[in-house]
């Protein structure tokens, strides 16, 4: 197994999930790089432990009423999943369908919207529009409800166009009037009876019950409708195929998804790889598995200006560190701080600032993030008893004779809390870290003791590097 | 106003959760308040009366000394029109100061930039908790979230101090200037150098501090403490952000509400006898606020989320006395059955920016709100 292979399928790893543990990338590469892609796109039993279970053993998850039982009980499963990209992929969706919180004071209907992703998200992209069309938390965050027939609200057809399909410039304000008419009488079914509820109890001991959608014909504008040159009696499905179908969406489509996974940045040679997703989009009928296979089979993406051509999110940050240090593998308190890790860091799930969701890039840190992130991973890589952490020790312990030498130590940590690649600098700063005190013999050790922290310290140190902020 | 020629300071404490704003400043004569309140109710003769109408909550004797000494503004009725119930939406139009759509820039990260357009200081705005406040949140303005003073930094969990100091000697190394010209790896060395720097220079702040006040316990006190430290050693800090909670009571409030309020009374009165101590309290402005106030009538043993609210703002060049209505409980003059408000609170981020820190407050606060006469022109 040659390092390139294990450095190729560690950085899909990273960028279709969340990482990957040496043991997980060995049984990869010995899948084969496409098997391993075709794997990720066909998600199989996600091996979650049952709602009940986990909401039974973490309180604050109990009714996932608030915001933050509900973003501990998704990382959770973002934790434990056998599916990474399935959750990836619903990361990516809920930062470009940004929904948040602060509207609706109830975070199940997020949850309920972020399972719809992992149902709709690798399919195809005009039924996965109608699904969140007809989403009772996009129905309450974009005003939808408040879209009637003789009165259209704007906001959720003006966004469907300029957030969550075509992008601005390829279409007109007339347009988006046309759109919000399609869309009026898609509504919530309940939304009085909610609201009566909640003006007269403050508390719900049991819970409670969701919004469901409801197409009501009677206020919705059966008339004649111009969208995108295009004329007819359309209803909310018509102008959703309609933006289908259009060359913008595909355009658009391709390019959040080039870059959310494979660079922050687009150059022409990633333009070029836009365009055969682009062609996938069509050929396959808008499915997005197509285009992220045609993605991650690219020889761009597999290609050294790929790498490290991302800022890590810090959802994406604290889910690597907690899955490379197998902590939190079991529901034991605790998992809401690991939640509340990435608010420090800037992104509070179910919490995007605006509909515009993060700015993402360099923009996630600035330096009182860059402390938080930093600090997190060194706590968790620093704990030798982390089944992950302990994995690494033992692993060392059995490669050389256990000894090293500092520069050993420093090539084989970089290489198992990734590989990472980092500059000549940096790799000479932790060899003198390293080598302050001296070589160092994991063959007879016992855990913790001082052989085994020297490991552990520079593990933390490895992943303190600016390079492994990088994705 | 008199001079000591020292840049004015803000002091920003956030009572989160939507604090009870009719059991702190209570309208003890009106009968009304107790018809509403038959359970979650402050009894007359316990309150600290601040005239014949309003009383102070008996939990905030602290706060009363410095109103009898002239030293609190006391704004009734604060909030906006259309108000919104939620927290985070409440939070975040106050943070933002745009109750009507949607903002991510924070109202005192756009007087960062206007204090210090070039990023000088690292430390212009420093926050004592956790995680940025929305308030302070504005693209390229360096803050410094602190969640404790004495380990506040890289690498916390190292104890050992020979250890430490070559951990941050690698770590120095590490962020150094970047020889490969990649501009993000560039800008992280910068950030990385930018938060070393901050750390290294926050430290040095409690080493530098000496007083002989004995602060409370409680965790304002401790980061109002936190707050004087990085003040007197006069890093060029000028604001100072930190958060107090949960003041969401709805079910069991009295005593809730009493412990946050000994809280946060004594930890000012600490921090306000710490300025006097070291010659600050004439450039130092606290600013008490809350998202919105609760519900007139209680549900029996809490009270749930409602409209308007009271703000306070504490100094030695404070006008003491009320500003704003006390609003009326009259059913026809309620709000849904909360206080409505009747002054917006941007009147008051106007009056602090404008007249207390020399800034142009319309472009930062989105219009021109009329101000408040608790700091004199």
């Amino acid at each position: 197994m040659s390092n390139a292979d294990i450095a190729l399928m560690a950085h899909l790893m990273r960028r279709a999930g969340f990482g990957a543990t040496r043991d997980e990338l060995e049984a990869a590469v010995a899948k084969g790089y496409e098997a391993t892609v075709e794997e990720l796109l066909h998600p199989g039993d996600p091996q979650d432990l049952p709602q009940d279970i986990i909401r039974r053993y973490h309180t604050e998850q109990a009714e996932l009423r608030l915001s933050d039982g509900a973003a501990a009980n998704w990382m959770y499963r973002m934790i434990t999943t056998q599916n990474p990209l399935e959750e990836k992929l619903a990361l990516f969706w809920h930062s470009l369908f940004a929904t948040g919180y602060v509207k609706l004071n109830q975070a199940n209907a997020l949850l309920n919207q972020i399972q719809m992703f992992r149902t709709y998200g690798l399919g195809n992209y005009a039924t996965l529009l109608v699904e969140l069309s007809r989403d009772p938390a996009m129905i309450i965050w974009l005003d939808n409800n408040d879209n009637h027939k003789e009165a259209i609200n704007e906001n959720y057809g003006r966004e469907l166009l300029e957030l969550f399909s075509m992008g601005i410039g390829n279409y007109t304000e007339q347009d988006i009037k046309e759109c919000a008419r399609a869309f009026t009488g898609w509504t919530l079914g309940n939304a009085e009876y909610m609201s009566t509820r909640a003006s007269r109890d403050s508390i719900w001991p049991y819970s409670r019950i969701n919004w469901h959608f409801q197409y009501r014909d009677h206020d919705h504008d059966d008339g004649e409708k111009t969208f995108l040159g295009e004329t007819g009696n359309f209803n909310g499905q018509d102008i959703v195929e309609i933006i289908a179908r259009q060359e913008a969406t595909a355009r658009f489509v391709s390019t959040r998804l080039f870059q959310f996974f494979a660079a922050d940045e687009v150059d022409e040679d990633g333009e070029t790889v836009i365009e055969e997703m682009m062609k996938s989009y069509f050929d396959s009928g808008y499915e997005i598995r197509s285009v992220l296979r045609t993605l991650f089979n690219s020889d761009y993406f597999k290609s050294e200006k790929a790498r490290w051509a991302r800022v890590k999110g810090p959802v994406e940050l604290v889910i690597g560190a907690v899955r490379m240090a197998g902590s939190y593998r079991e529901p034991t308190p605790g998992i809401e701080q690991v939640a509340r890790q990435a608010v420090y860091m800037g992104q509070g799930l179910l919490q995007p600032p605006s509909v515009e969701g993060w700015h993402e890039g360099i923009e996630w840190v600035d330096s009182g993030a860059l402390v938080e992130r930093i600090n997190f991973v060194a706590h968790e890589l620093a704990n030798v008893q982390n089944p992950g952490v302990r994995r690494i020790i033992d692993r060392l312990a059995g490669e050389n004779g256990g000894t090293f030498t500092p520069e050993e130590l420093v090539d084989r940590c970089l290489d198992l809390v990734g590989p990472v690649e980092v500059s000549d600098d940096t790799k000479a700063a932790l060899i003198e870290y390293a080598g302050l005190q001296g070589d160092v013999s994991l063959a007879n050790s016992d855990e913790g003791d001082e052989s085994e922290q020297r490991v552990a310290g520079l593990l933390s140190l490895a992943a303190a590097t600016r390079e492994y902020q990088l994705a | 106003m008199v001079s000591s020629g020292r840049e004015k300071n803000l002091v920003i404490i956030q009572l989160t959760g939507a604090n009870d704003a009719l059991n702190t400043v209570v309208p003890y004569n009106n009968g009304l308040y107790y018809d509403f309140r038959p359970n979650v109710n402050m009894a007359a003769e316990d309150l600290l009366p601040l005239n014949d109408e309003l009383g102070l909550t008996p939990h905030a004797p602290e706060v009363k000394s410095l109103w009898d000494r002239g030293k609190v503004a006391l704004i009734n009725g604060i909030g906006y029109a259309n108000p919104n119930r939620s927290h985070f939406r409440s939070m975040d139009i106050w943070h933002t100061a745009e109750p009507d759509k949607i903002a991510t820039e924070g109202w005192l990260g756009r007087a960062v930039k206007d204090m210090d357009p070039q990023g000088e200081n690292v430390l212009t705005a420093v926050n004592f908790g956790r995680g940025l406040p929305r308030s302070l949140a504005s693209r390229g303005v360096p803050v410094a979230s602190v969640g404790n003073l004495e380990t506040y930094g890289l690498f916390p969990d190292v104890d050992d101090d020979q250890q430490k100091k070559y951990t941050l000697e690698a770590f120095a190394r590490m962020y150094g200037p970047d020889r490969s010209r990649d501009p993000v790896l560039e800008s992280l060395g910068q950030t990385g150098r930018d938060a070393l720097r901050g750390a290294d220079i926050l430290r040095t702040a409690p080493e530098r501090y000496s007083s002989s006040i004995e602060y409370a316990q409680s965790g304002i006190a401790q980061s109002l403490k936190n707050a004087a430290q990085v003040m007197f050693a006069d890093l060029g800090t000028r604001i100072y952000y930190t958060s107090v909670g949960s003041f969401d009571t709805h079910g069991g409030e009295l005593p809730v509400h009493a412990k946050l309020w000994d809280d946060v009374s004594a930890a000012i009165g600490d921090f306000y006898a710490d300025l006097e101590e070291h010659g600050y309290q004439d450039d130092t402005l606290i600013f008490v606020w809350s998202e919105f106030g609760r519900r007139i009538k209680d549900n029996g043993s809490g009270t749930d989320h409602g409209a308007g609210s009271i703000a306070m703002v504490i100094g030695g060049e404070v006008n003491g006395g009320m500003y704003g209505r006390f609003p009326s409980l009259e059913e026809a003059e309620q709000q849904e059955g909360d206080l409505r408000a009747n002054n917006d609170f941007r009147s008051t981020y106007s009056t602090i920016l404008e007249r207390w820190i020399g800034l142009d407050a319309p472009s930062i606060v989105n219009g021109q709100f009329e101000q408040f006469e608790f700091i004199s022109k």
